[in-house]
This record gives C-alpha cells, structure tokens and sequence, in this order.
C-alpha cells in the first residue's frame, strides 16, 4: 500500500511539472504573479497550520519569521553593487556587503536563521497557554520587525530593501511547496505528528503518555518557522521590494484566515484555501475600482475589497468554524475507497 | 519487593492539606487500592506519584531510586503509567492514533529521521504499528480502531485508556476509578480484565476506587483516605471491620 | 536633565498612564468576565475619536455634546460588537472567539478606512481643554492634569460600581462563573453586554483625550495602542481592574522615562511595552495583582 502511494505521490508530482512548465509559457506575468503567490501562501499556511493547527499552540508570530527569513535572503542574492545602491544613508556592515550567494542556499539560510530566531522566541514562550502565547507571539514578531526597522545598517530600516533580485518563478514556488507539503504531512503522518496532535488534544494526557510538552513544542514551533522564512524569503524574491512594514500583523493574521478558512487540522483544507484567498484578494480588486457592465460604470470605492474581505472572514467564523475541511485529510486511499473510515479520519 | 514507596509524602495547596503524611508501600504484582470519601484526596495522591504535583513534604521512591518532582512524562519513561478520573483520551484521534501515542516515548529515531521516512524510523514504525494493533486486539478493541476515540462508548473508552497506558510499557499501572460509572456486569469484566493484564503484562496495579464490590474482589491491600489522611490500611478483611473506615463511610454509628 | 524638563516628562508620562489605564481597564473586564481578549478594543476607541471629530466638525456640535454623544455611541458600538461577533461564539473554541475578535478589528479598520479615508485627520483641540499654563516658572498644558484626574475620578466610580453595587457584585459572580450566577438569577447576557458597553465608553473616554493629546487621528491608531494597553493589563493582572491601572501607568511613565532618558532609543519605544510584556511572563504569568489559577487534573 505504502508504495502504491509513493508512486501515486510521484506520478502527481510529474504531473505538477508537466503542468507548470506549460503554465510558465502560455500565461500572462498577471497570473503567473498570482499563480506564485499562491504557492508560497500555501508555504506560509501549512507552515502556520502545523503550529496552530496540530499542535494546537496558538502562535501570532509568522510574520516575524517571514521577515527574517525576507531578510536574510534578499540580504544574501543581492549582488554587491545594489546593495551599495540600498544602503546609501548608512553603509551595510561589512561582512554582509560582499556576500553573495545562489537562491537555494541563500532561501535555506533564511529559513534557518526564522528557525534560529524561533529557538530562542520558543524558550520563553512556549511554556505559555492561549491567550498568552498569542499575545506573547504578536509581541515577539512586533519586537522583530522594531529591530529590522532600526537596525540601518544591517536591514536599511525603515527604508526596506529595492531591487532585489526576482529569482521566484514558478517551479522554485511550487516545488518548494511540494515540498514542504511533503515534508509535513510526512511528519503529521508520524509517530512525532501523532504527539503532536495528542498535545493539541490533551496537554495533560499528553505528558502522562510520555510526551516531553516543551520538547515538541519546540520542534513544531522551530520547523514552522523555518518554512516561514522560505516562504518569507521567497516572497522577497518575487516582489522586489521588502520594508518592515510589510511584516506586521496583518499579514500574519491574512494566514491565519487562511488556516482557519481551509480547516486547522487539515494540510489539504490549507492547499485549497490559500488558492481561494489569494485568487479572491486579487478578483475582489474590482470593488476598489470601477468595473463596466454593459453601459454602465460601477464606480468602486477603495477600501471595499477589505471590508468585504473582513466581512467574509467574520461570516466563515462565526457559521463554519471547522473551515472548509475540518479535520479531513486528502489521501490516495481516500480516493480509491471514499467511505472507509481510515480516509475519513485523515488517511494513513 | 516494594516496587514503590512513599515517605511522609504531604500535598498543600496555599491553606488546604490535600494530603497528609502518605506512606505507601507498593508490592511487586499485587493490586493495591486507594478507597475515601469523595474530595479525600486520593486524585491528588495520584497527581503527586506521576509528577503532576510536587509534594509539599516527602519522598517518592521507585525501586529506591528517588523520583520526587521528576516531571511527568519522565516518571512514564521510568515505567509508571496511569489513566485519569474523567477520561482524558485525545479525543479527535483514532482509537489506534490513541495507542500509537502511547508509543511514542521509546522511540530512538529523531524527528529528521520522521520526517523523511529513514528506514531506520521505518522499522521502528512497523514495531509500534505491530504492538498497538496487538495490544487493541488483546482489549477487544481492534474492530474499533479506526473509529474516533470520542465516539466510543463509555465502557469502552475507559478501556482504550488503559491500552493507552499499557502501550507505554509500564512496570505500574495507576488505574483513577475504572469501574466509574459502571453497572454490576462491566464492573464485573473489568474485575477478570485488571487481573488479566496484570498477569499477562506483569504489572503492579495501583487503583482508585469507589466500587466496593470490584475493591475487596481484587485488592491484595487497601489504603484508606479522609480528607488526606490514612486513616487504614491493610487487607480487604481487616478493611471491612475497620471501626474507623466504617465512621469515614457512614458517619458516626448512633447508639442504639 | 532640567528640573523643568523632568517634570515635564512626568506629566508627560503621567497622561500617557492615565490614558493607557483607561484603555486596559476594557481589556482587563472584558477578559475577567469572557476570558476573552477583545483585539477589536483599540479599534472602539479609535471609533469614539471618528464620532467625536464628525461630531464637531460636520454637524458643528459643541465639544461638550459631541464628546458625550460620542461616548454614548462608542458603548451601543461596544454592545453591538459583543452582540453580533462574540455572543454567537459563546460554546465554541477559545480560538475561534479569538480569530472573531481579530476579524471584528479588521473589519472596523477597514470600514474607517472606507468611511473616512486612510488620511490622518486633525482632531479638533477645544482651547479651553489645550491651553498652556505656568506653575511655578514650568509650562505644562493643561490637560496633562484633567486626564490623570478625570482617569482617577472614573476608576473611583467604577471600582464602586464593582465593589459595592448589586450589579458590580453580579458582574463579579460572572467572571468567576457563568453557569452559577445564571443559577443565581444572574442575567449573563445582560451583564456581559454592561460590561462591554462601559469597558467601551472607558475606552472612548481616553479616546477622546488621546485625541486631545496627540490631535492626528487616523484608522489604525487603535492598533499599537490597543496592543500597548492590552500588555498593560496582562501586567497588572488580566481580570483585575486596580492592575490594569498600574500597568497602564509602568508603561507610560515608562515608555516616556525611556525616551527621555535614553534618546538613542527613540525608534524602540513602542518595543518597550513587548519587552515588558515578556519579562512579566515569565516571571510572573498572572501579572502584579494576579491569582494562581490551578487547573484540575
């Protein structure tokens, strides 16, 4: 059975290439945009969802992740000229002027130091239970983007980053989402992922079973962040340009949407809302601006997309708070067998 | 052998003395119970000998080795394993994930090796796959094993939380009432169930209790609490003419 | 430092703590009697400073009705918020309440954003409320004593309401325990919804006042802000009204001493309430005025 699934596994994912690689030539610089946003919300909400949704810690701070990792990798692909350019009220501290390094190691290394950052925010922390560990996450990720906006000579304050290389296109996104989606539901689908859910389940229980809280805790807490800064540095990547405004709660809470619009539990039920959110960010654009029908001219008004947004989110909230999969899992033995009990429970 | 003892183990919470100068004595195999009024204390006594609570005063010693104020999951580790008064299974898993948990602390491989499905995580694996199906299968509980752990009847809950335990592979097996709530019939299998897997797994057995019937059938000794203080301890026989567990239980006897 | 520019950062620092303690006091009920963080409360009293302004300057109301009414408003708001986005998640999971409070403080930010357009507005500064004056050769403005004694007039009054009236006593029975003051003939529903409506008007009142101090408003004011008071009340205490004053105070007296102190520091001064917020953390969890809550096993 379990080679049986590999080969499904590979198999989708030639597909996913095969896919792609038409995707990248046929469509527009519009979509192809959107279509790598998705990929790295994708990223950025399974990332999330591990810490929230399996683990049950309820951590506020991905954004601070995602800027360090959006850092540390613009940091490390700008070349050495734009960097001068960047950092011309103060010079860039020396070690970093001349470093320079290809995408991959330099996206791995931001993932790395979000991870690193989230070692030491997690010491503190995680010994904290709801309400305070949000707040005490929130705090941790504004503390974050307070240094990156006045540490001039290191990030360029508040001046952000320009120019940064757009290395991201879509095989880098969407491959680093396979893999990330492989890594942790490969995890999730483990004897740790198992204690993991059991410390959402039962903090308690959990502990008597033998389950060491803080360790594990931990390791959630660390590898989410790390697929944070990938997708963090990622995100750089694509837009060009980062500033430390770009990492404060909002943007956290748009993931946080995310997980909870696709199912806190659910890898699968996250895959297919960050496809929907970001799509609808971006079609609900017509409520800023006018859209024409016909002869007539609808005249939008800035500021409508979000309120409708919010207005959504409440909705979703308050009526379907198990999301849009709740705890259920796509699997290949869910396809095949659609109404036995193992693939309602999450796939094996 | 004394698999377990206590000394003057005291429990205070601010102001209140839960529990008060505790010697326990734990025999090697047998089945000792914790009887007492409601509120006497006895959960807290549990609490304090898998780490939950450090005792205020006091010692615990496992096979002589002092545990006093390990943390929980080490005091598994170490071979104590329990279940809980109001049955605290992780709800949202499978009765196998349940199991599978309770696997979880022997495992050598890291979570790298998890992750990416090492061989060497991969046998591993296969033994905890293999144990927990055994275990359920042993419980009667491997028709279920798919089904939601909340979604089981209450019997049968209480009894995937005791495989749950067991698949920790503890030396002590601390049951919190297991035959809570039960009629005369289960309390009944759960009596031939206890000394089942007490045999089969070489357990010592350690349990609270409310069930009379189920104490004096199976208890190789009793210890008897109000409000946190032994008030008696010894055989069923010498229990159940006790002046004072009887005082405990029914109040003070009116002349008559 | 001067003499005179001490005093002046003390009163600075003062009216901060003032206007701080007033905001924290809505977080602090609101959890007590939820456990609930009301994320959407910086947001209320960033609304109160809207009503004010449309207040005065659209319907050229005097300050002193446009103030009242405004405060007035900014409670029904507060009602209506607990109402519509809370009270429906009463039974649900504490992270949903909590995702809810969140949406509620997107939604009234980008309502204002749509209402009244992202750019700051001037908030209007009454003279006889702004004016400058001389004690004892030091400058102050005036308002830098009307807010630390409007805050202690209203913490007196509602320390009373809480301590010595039939509805402060049920107020306090809800915040140990829905299920039995409902048993005690206790209206739950209603006694939330005065709590969220005078936790609001506490909050539109230091609006007010914040606007009078920094007269720029904009709809994402309340966000730092509420954040700050939020962390000023898990400081103190979260659920206890006395520790909420407090550590409205520590931060704002704090926040101004740093600066002052410290000039370098400046561009870390809104990291001063986060830092804070983790030493209190982890050393003390439940905060200055706090109790241990034992969970049973």
């Amino acid at each position: 059975m379990k080679n049986k699934n590999r080969i499904l596994t590979i198999i989708s994912l030639v597909v996913l290439a095969v896919i792609l690689y038409y995707t990248n030539k046929g469509v527009d610089s519009y979509k192809l945009r959107i279509l790598n946003l998705c990929a790295i919300y994708t990223i950025l909400g399974v990332s999330m969802n591990l810490i929230n949704g399996f683990t049950g810690q309820f951590s506020l701070g991905h954004a601070g992740f995602m800027a360090v990792g959006a850092y540390t990798t613009s940091l490390l692909i700008m070349p050495a000229d734009i960097k001068v350019e960047n950092f011309f009220l103060k010079p860039i501290i020396s070690p970093l002027a001349n470093i320079h390094l290809p995408f991959l190691p330099a996206l791995i290394a931001g993932g790395l130091l979000a991870a690193g950052a989230a070692f030491l925010i997690g010491y503190p922390v995680l010994r904290l239970k709801g309400d305070y560990l949000a707040i005490a996450t929130l705090g941790f990720s504004e503390i974050i983007r307070i240094i990156f906006t006045n540490t001039q000579s290191i990030t360029n304050g508040s001046l952000g980053l320009k120019s940064i290389p757009n290395y991201t296109n879509l095989w880098w996104s969407f491959g680093l989402a396979a893999f990330t989606i492989i890594i942790i539901v490969s995890l999730i689908r483990s004897s740790y992922g198992r204690a993991f859910k059991a410390i959402r389940e039962d903090e308690i229980a959990a502990e008597s079973m033998g389950i060491n809280l803080f360790k594990h805790k931990m390791w959630s807490f660390v590898i989410g962040a790390f697929f944070a800064g990938v997708g963090g540095g990622l995100l750089a990547s694509l837009i060009g340009a980062i500033d430390p405004l770009m990492f404060r709660f909002f943007l956290t809470y748009n993931i946080l949407l995310i997980i909870v619009l696709g199912g806190l539990g659910s890898i699968t039920g996250t895959v297919i809302a960050s496809f929907i959110v970001t799509i609808a960010t971006e079609g609900l654009r017509f409520l800023d601006e006018s859209i024409n029908i016909g002869e007539y001219t609808i005249q939008g008004i800035p500021g409508l997309r979000m309120v409708v947004f919010s207005v959504l989110l409440m909705i979703v909230i308050i009526f379907f708070r198990n999301g849009l999969m709740g705890k259920k899992e796509f699997s290949w033995a869910s396809l095949r067998n659609p109404f036995s009990k193992a693939s309602k429970m999450g796939g094996k | 052998m004394d698999i377990l003892r206590t000394e003057n183990v005291t429990m205070k919470f601010g102001g209140v003395t839960a529990v008060s100068n505790f010697n326990l004595k734990l025999q090697q195999g047998k089945i000792t119970a914790l009887i007492g009024p409601n509120g006497a204390g006895k959960t807290t006594a549990f609490n304090v000998l898998t780490g939950v609570y450090t005792p205020t005063i006091g010692k615990i010693y496992l096979k002589d080795a002092d545990i006093t104020g390990i943390r929980p999951d080490k005091i598994t580790a170490l071979g104590i394993a329990r279940t809980f008064q109001n049955i605290r299974l992780f709800n949202d898993l499978s009765v196998l994930d349940n199991v599978l948990v309770g696997n979880h602390l022997h495992l050598k491989s890291n979570i790298l090796d998890a992750a990416l499905r090492l061989p060497k995580y991969n046998k591993e694996d296969k033994i905890i796959q293999d144990r927990s199906l055994e275990l359920l299968n042993k419980v009667g509980l491997y028709d279920f094993k798919d089904e939601k752990a909340s979604s089981l009847p209450y019997g049968m809950q209480r009894r995937l939380e005791i495989a749950r335990a067991l698949a920790t592979d503890p030396g002590l097996l601390l049951l919190d009432e297991p035959a809570a709530g039960m009629n005369p019939k289960e309390s009944y299998d759960l009596t031939s169930f206890i000394l089942s897997i007490r045999d089969e797994y070489k357990l010592t057995i350690f349990m609270i209790e409310h069930h009379m019937q189920v104490v004096m059938d199976i208890s190789d000794k009793i210890y008897v609490f109000d409000y946190g203080i032994t008030i008696a301890e010894g055989t069923p026989n010498q229990i159940q003419n006790d002046k004072k567990v009887i005082e405990a239980y029914l109040g003070v006897e009116e002349d008559a | 430092m001067t003499l005179g520019l001490f005093m002046q950062n003390l009163a600075n620092g003062i009216s901060l703590g003032s206007l701080y303690a007033l905001i924290a006091i809505g977080y602090t009920m609101v959890y007590g009697i939820l456990r609930l963080i009301n994320f959407a409360h910086g947001d209320i009293f960033m609304m109160a400073t809207y009503f004010s302004f449309f207040g005065i300057m659209l319907f050229n109301i005097p300050w002193y009705i446009s103030f009242t009414l405004a405060i007035i408003l900014t409670g029904i708001l507060g009602v209506a918020v607990e109402t519509a986005a809370y009270r429906p998640l009463r039974d649900a999971p504490k992270i949903s309440l909590l995702i809810s409070s969140i949406g509620v403080s997107f939604l009234l930010e980008n309502l204002s954003v749509l209402l009244f357009s992202g750019k700051p507005k001037a908030f209007p500064t009454p003279n006889v409320l702004t004016r400058m004056v001389t004690i004892s050769g030091i400058t102050i403005q005036v308002l830098s004593f009307i807010i630390p004694v409007v805050t202690f007039i209203l913490l007196s009054l509602l320390l009373y309401l809480i301590n010595n009236t039939k509805v402060g006593m049920a107020m306090r029975a809800v915040s140990k325990d829905h299920e039995t003051a409902r048993l005690m003939s206790v209206d739950v529903n209603k006694i939330i919804s005065l709590t969220f409506g005078l936790g609001s008007m506490l909050a539109a009142i230091g609006g007010i006042m914040w606007g009078l101090k920094f007269p720029q408003i904009n709809p994402i004011m309340g966000v730092i802000p509420g954040l700050k008071c939020f962390i000023a009340a898990v400081i103190g205490g979260i659920g206890n009204v006395k520790g909420a004053v407090i550590g409205g105070f520590i931060l704002g007296v704090g926040e101004i001493m740093l600066v002052a102190l410290l000039p370098g520091l400046t561009g870390y001064r809104d990291a001063f309430a986060f830092i804070m917020l983790i030493v209190i953390l982890l050393l003390k969890p439940t905060g200055i005025m706090g109790e241990k809550i034992t969970e049973k096993v």
